[in-house]
């Protein structure tokens, strides 16, 4: 634990460095792109537009507490899928970091930890561009926002912990078992219906089955998810106790991911 | 206080098997031996109870083969690798150049790369404000430093690298190799900026097989083999004795490949029908060998020698060179010539004779005896030598042709160019100021 917090004071030191590599990463992303940073926008766009259409228009659940409107769909989904993507992309980033950045590794002295940070926090950007997109939907389907969603960044704190255990984690682990990656993808899929997203935790089925309910409360993204839903989409006070459990959740995965990458740490520079 | 401390270094890697490398994630936790799976199955010391002291203002240089532990000493000094066991302290800031431009992304421009390696290396952002011309025209790339860095040639890459990494303005300088792909009007460049550092009382460790710039530059020298140091101290001794070494390495590598295509030249007492092409049939890959001829005289045998007469391959500019033929002429000839040729391994013909040349008049040659060329002084430049040996008529009728059949070199420390070494003095007005190489 004191490792931890002398190894995060000495990574304070390279805060500019940090800053400047998200920047640099996303410039890197969209350069030569014709659209250049509108792709951060509608990339989310995209994806929520078939979403709409799939379970607004053609599936059409029956959920009341989200509402009969499909456009209240759409605008659902979109409060749960922006959040995820960040949390998707930062993960398979997170994965290859090490490999592609793999000459800083074994030609400067340069603390590797770095590497899976700057994955999340870019994606944090991207999750900020889209934020706007949400705010302008909000206002188009005749929603308000309520005083509840200044709580954002309290949500968004807590999964940005839990992004950057799990980042840790893989991104050591996968320098030693490549097929992480291909698992990771699989992994993702799974975790993203087994999440609140494309249906509310409050939803019939899930009410009325107990087990049902107890395996997604199991599930930190739920409550993170969940959290997203109170203050944007519902605009209600998030739930308090699940939400500060969760945090703990991903305060334990941040120590234990740190100590595999600490632990492997020293086998990075000949193993990527 | 020393700059650089190494007590009792070593680093040991570790190799995982084939094994390991496909062991999935999946089966490791199905057989619950996560951890115990990332243990190596087999350890390579890459270095071994190393012990260097490097003095504040000292140049020190590291030479060796390739995989002697170099590189990996280096490493251990900049903290990129950590020793196994062992000590290593270090005094004040280290810049790196262990490769050139690690970390540049080619996607954003020479600028922003600048920024970001800059960072990297332990400068601030305001530092590197201050220094960004003075980098920019120290790499020469002021009309391209606005373009991305993918579409730099391979020398823009290396010189703006360079140009970052010098510019740290470092306690501890680290070289690793990296002047070996300049051209010819930036390496000078980098050298003058090597010698400011000196000048300026900086630690320098300088690891390269540039054999010449060590010596003129370092103060005192590690030679480095298979990980442990051979010797340290004197530049021209230690240099000397590694050359040594690796002239005996040679003697042997040429030995063993002439060993394996002796088959081809020592061929039987018989001769081949018709000029024989066999030579060429059975080594194919030697394009250039060639040998031709009825042998009626044959050259059964060629040795190289030097003047105390053992036999050798590898030579330096001042030895002299004995070849040796040993000829059996199946039926007496008194129509011959011997003669020698001397090509490099671009095929640039350096010199050639024979006795007819020469003006040596032909009367009978029978059975078997040796006829040798002594050159009393080779004053060849570094390289790969080719040897042509030929028996023939003085109308230019080939008994026995041997091209390109044998081989030689020749190892020196200067850097002379040309074909030949002329002999020469310098001789200098008592105005020229000019100090006079050690001799050596």
């Amino acid at each position: 634990m004191g490792r931890l917090i002398k190894n995060l004071r000495e990574l304070y030191k390279f805060r500019v460095l940090i800053q400047n590599l998200v920047s640099r990463e996303l410039k890197a992303r969209y350069r030569g792109t014709a659209l250049g940073f509108l792709w951060s926008f509608f990339n989310p766009l995209l994806l929520m537009t078939v979403y709409t259409i799939v379970f607004g228009f053609i599936l059409r659940p029956k959920d009341l507490s989200i509402g009969d409107s499909p456009w209240s769909y759409a605008l659902f989904l979109f409060s749960g899928v922006l959040p995820w993507v960040w949390f998707s992309s930062s993960s398979i980033e997170s994965a290859n970091s090490l490999m592609i950045h793999g000459n800083l590794i074994k030609k400067i002295l340069f603390p590797a930890e770095i590497l899976p940070i700057v994955a999340v926090s870019s994606n944090f950007v991207h999750f900020c561009f889209g934020l706007p997109i949400l705010l302008l939907f909000v206002f188009l389907f005749g929603k308000t926002l309520t005083v509840y969603a200044l709580l954002l960044p309290v949500v968004v704190l807590v999964q940005f912990v839990f992004s950057l255990g799990f980042s840790f984690l893989i991104s050591a682990l996968t320098v030693h078992f490549r097929d992480i990656k291909d698992i990771l993808g699989n992994l993702l899929t799974f975790w993203f219906f087994t999440t609140p997203i494309v249906y509310s935790f409050t939803s019939e089925p899930i009410q009325k089955h107990k087990i049902l309910q107890t395996l997604l409360s199991l599930n930190p993204m739920t409550h993170v998810m969940e959290g997203y839903h109170d203050c944007l989409f519902y605009g209600r006070m998030v739930r308090w106790p699940q939400l500060g459990v969760t945090l703990l959740a991903a305060l334990v995965l941040f120590v234990v991911g740190y100590a595999v990458f600490d632990r492997l740490r020293d086998s990075f520079p000949e193993e990527v | 206080m020393p700059a650089i401390e190494l007590v009792d270094v070593t680093r040991v890697y570790q190799k995982y098997s084939a094994r390991h490398r496909f062991q999935t994630f999946k089966s490791a936790i199905v057989k619950g031996d996560l951890f115990r799976s990332l243990r190596p199955d087999e350890l390579v010391t890459a270095v071994s109870g190393v012990n260097i002291r490097v003095e504040k203002g000292e140049t020190f240089g590291v030479i060796g083969e390739n995989g002697s532990g170099k590189s990996t000493l280096l490493k251990l000094i900049a903290g990129i690798a950590k020793p196994t066991s062992g000590r290593v302290r270090t005094e004040g800031k280290i810049s790196a150049l262990i490769e050139l431009g690690a970390g540049f992304h080619p996607e954003i421009t020479g600028r922003e790369n600048v920024f970001i390696n800059g960072i990297m290396l332990g400068l601030s952002k305001r530092e590197i404000v201050r220094k960004f011309d003075e980098i920019v025209r120290f790499a020469e790339l002021e009309d391209f430093i606005d373009a991305p860095v993918k579409t730099y040639s391979s020398g823009m890459y290396m010189r703006l690298g360079f140009s970052v990494a010098i510019n740290v303005n470092p306690e501890i300088l680290l070289v690793d190799e990296v002047l070996a792909v300049g051209d010819a009007a930036f390496v000078p460049k980098c050298l003058d900026r090597i010698d400011d550092f000196r000048r300026r009382k900086k630690t320098i460790l300088f690891v390269s097989h540039d054999l010449a710039t060590v010596s003129k530059i370092c103060d005192r020298v590690a030679w480095m083999k298979c990980g442990v140091i051979r010797m340290l101290g004197d530049p021209k001794r230690v240099v000397d004795a590694y050359l040594q070494d690796v002239a005996v390495k040679q003697e042997e590598d040429f030995q063993e490949r002439r060993s394996e295509t002796a088959p081809v030249l020592e061929s039987g007492p018989e001769p081949a029908p018709g000029p024989a092409p066999e030579l060429g049939t059975a080594a194919p890959d030697e394009g250039r060998a060639q040998r031709w001829g009825k042998r009626e005289v044959e050259i059964r045998r060629v040795t190289l020698r030097n003047l105390r007469g053992e036999e050798k391959h590898v030579f330096h500019p001042d030895e002299g060179l004995v070849i040796e033929m040993e000829y059996a002429a199946r039926e007496p000839v008194k129509d011959f010539v011997f003669g020698v040729g001397i090509s490099t391994s671009l095929g640039i013909f350096c010199y050639g004779t024979n006795t007819n040349l020469e003006e040596f008049e032909p009367v009978l040659l029978s059975g078997e005896g040796k006829v040798a060329v002594r050159i009393e002084r080779l004053n060849l430049i570094n390289g790969t030598y080719y040897l042509d040996i030929a028996v023939h008529k003085r109308d230019g009728y080939p008994y026995d042709y041997h091209k390109n059949l044998y081989s030689f070199f020749v190892s020196s420390m200067r850097r002379d160019e040309g074909i030949a070494r002329l002999a020469h003095t310098w001789e200098f007005s008592p105005q020229v100021k000019i100090k006079f190489p050690d001799k050596r």
